[in-house]
């Protein structure tokens, strides 16, 4: 079986081509989304989904904790953003501040409950969690407006110096999430390439050896968990200006579980890119095999079962083991003065 | 004066008393070997030193300092390092990274996200250095799963040996290795003592005497003997005990 160690030590050389190509059909897409028969708003579920499918990976790929209650937290960003619009200004560097710093905090506090968990306990507890808060949002009409969510939220306008875009217009609004989802993703290659994300990945391997050799395992799982449930509210906060509102789905257990397996097919557990072709499966998948049949969520289900069946490592393991069969060098590159 | 102190240690899992009453000196600069039958409590009394388990009742003290019920990474830290029976490698990591992970060095920059790790060539350097003493520097880049079990064994000790210990606790280091790999291994701890506090729990009664300073039977959870291993060769409740005979 390969894993996520099975990347590189050094960053560079296996980061470069896939980032290149990664922000060239970002930076291409509204070109020729349009073309081929699909929609730009389509761009813009798909890029804000990477946010939260990656920064998600940090904790479930990477850290080898799995969350099945991760929805919880891009709802609370959205929730955020909605709010900090309608009751304190509106601004949209202050909503997604707001969207990022409630999801932190949120995380942070349910990570002190979850990080001397392990396994089967820490799973339940996320789903645990996950249920509080989609209960609160749907209970406390007041203030998240229960069923119905918080309606009408602005896309306020990204104001730079004397540069003022309106995010109202879908392509704007689109540069915007792509410019975002991709510092994001840079930001994420490296966390997990130094001596940070090492140290996360050993504690996936062994919790027990690494607590063995100094390290404050729950402090490192807690602040891996409070990470990821920041991303997750950035990619709410988006996700909030994109529906133009903020309702319970969000946060459903649906959502949660749509998130791991996205990053499952994708092949999360051992590449850095699987979150990026998971959600960008997934999305094929609703938007061609649903105008074909309304039962695709049947098929997308089973395609699940047989991933999972004959290749668990996700489509990114098929192309790493497409790859080993070419004749191949060391999968570590050794440094040259060593 | 003692470097590592054990005194009245008592440790239950639920009514079972696994460990009865046990204590340990260890001197600076010694091999303190453990021995005792299969179940004698052995690796539990491990455990309980290096803070695995909080002792239920009695006091660990290292280099003066109490640290009786401190949690494993606050021991780890204070120069308390340590193998495992069972292997505890980090098998997905290649060989140089085990090391890596626990230097020192590498903690300390650890909290930082942005750092980049394997460039930099001193904490490199120092992996090497540790692999090289136990003989794996040439396979610092090979996989940790695609070692011999040997080998496996060996980086075991390397990665207690990187986190620059004053004292180092080995659990069983030549179970399951052959004869040869058993001569290696004392070696390899002649050399060590040299420069470390040893603590090892041995069932190949041979090796033990060959190496150990003294030595500590363990007997239903309780020190029934101590003392230099020829005193104990003597002794014919260790000899009875050391063979299962005593139950």
């Amino acid at each position: 079986m390969i894993t996520l160690s099975d990347i590189p030590p050094r960053g560079g050389a296996g980061f470069a081509g896939p980032m290149a190509l990664f922000v060239l059909v970002l930076a291409t897409l509204p070109l020729w989304i349009a073309p081929i028969g699909l929609y730009e708003y389509l761009g813009i579920e798909i890029a804000i989904w990477i946010l939260f499918a990656m920064g998600f990976n940090l904790l479930f790929g990477y850290t080898g904790l799995h969350s099945f209650g991760h929805g919880a937290y891009l709802g609370i960003g959205a929730y955020a953003f909605g709010l900090f619009q309608q009751q304190v200004m509106v601004s949209l560097w202050g909503g997604l501040f707001c969207a990022i710093t409630a999801a932190l905090l949120a995380g942070a506090i349910v990570g002190a409950f979850l990080s001397h968990r392990r396994g089967i306990y820490y799973a339940l507890l996320t789903i645990a969690f996950g249920q509080v808060f989609w209960f609160c949002a749907m209970k406390l009409h007041g203030i998240t407006g229960g069923e119905d969510g918080l309606l009408g939220i602005p896309r306020p306008d990204l104001i730079i110096g004397a540069w003022r875009v309106d995010l109202n217009d879908n392509t704007n609004f689109y540069w915007f999430v792509a410019a975002i989802a991709a510092l994001a993703v840079l930001a994420l290659w490296r966390i997990v390439n130094a001596p940070f994300g090492r140290v996360l990945q050993a504690i996936r391997q062994n919790e027990t050896r690494a607590r063995f050799v100094g390290y404050d395992v729950w402090r490192w799982k807690w602040l891996a968990f409070t990470l990821s449930a920041g991303f997750a509210g950035l990619a709410g906060g988006l996700f909030a200006m994109a529906q133009q509102s903020a309702y319970p789905d969000v946060m459903s257990l649906h959502q949660s579980g749509l998130i791991v397996m996205m990053v499952l097919i994708g092949g999360g557990l051992v590449n850095f890119w699987g979150p990026v072709l998971g959600v960008v499966l997934y999305y094929i998948a609703r938007d061609i095999l649903g105008g074909l049949t309304e039962a695709w969520l049947l098929w997308y289900g089973l395609l699940f079962v047989i991933m999972v069946m004959v290749r668990p490592e996700g489509v990114a393991g098929l192309f790493h083991s497409l790859k080993q069969r070419l004749p191949r060098q060391a999968s570590v590159t050794k440094p040259e003065q060593a | 004066m003692a470097l590592f102190r054990a005194e009245g240690i008592q440790k239950r899992f639920g009514a079972r008393v696994v460990l009865e009453n046990i204590t340990l000196s260890i001197e600076a600069g010694s091999v303190h070997g453990i021995m005792g039958p299969n179940g004698a409590g052995k690796t539990t009394c491990f455990h309980v030193l290096t803070g695995h388990h909080a002792p239920d009742a009695g006091r660990i003290t290292f280099d003066g300092r109490d640290i009786t019920g401190l949690k494993p990474h606050v021991i780890a830290r204070l120069g308390v390092s340590r193998s495992f029976q069972m292997m505890n490698l980090f098998d997905d990591a290649v060989v140089i990274e085990n090391v890596m992970l626990a230097l020192p060095a590498f903690r300390a920059i650890s909290g930082r996200p942005f750092r980049t790790s394997f460039g930099d060539s001193r904490l490199i350097e120092a992996a090497l250095e540790v692999l090289d003493q136990v003989g794996l520097a040439e396979r610092a880049w090979h996989n940790a799963k695609s070692l011999s079990y040997g080998d496996r064994r060996a980086l075991e000790i390397a990665v207690a040996l990187a986190a620059e210990p004053r004292i180092l606790f080995l659990d069983e280091p030549t179970a399951g290795l052959g004869a040869k790999a058993t001569q290696n291994l004392a070696q390899l701890i002649r050399r060590l003592r040299q420069r470390y506090t040893i603590c090892l729990i041995e069932h190949d009664m041979r090796f033990l005497f060959e190496l150990a300073d003294r030595i500590s039977v363990i007997h239903w959870g309780q020190v029934i003997a101590e003392g230099a291993p020829e005193a104990l060769k003597a002794n014919k409740w260790v000899a009875r005990s050391a063979l299962g005979e005593v139950a």
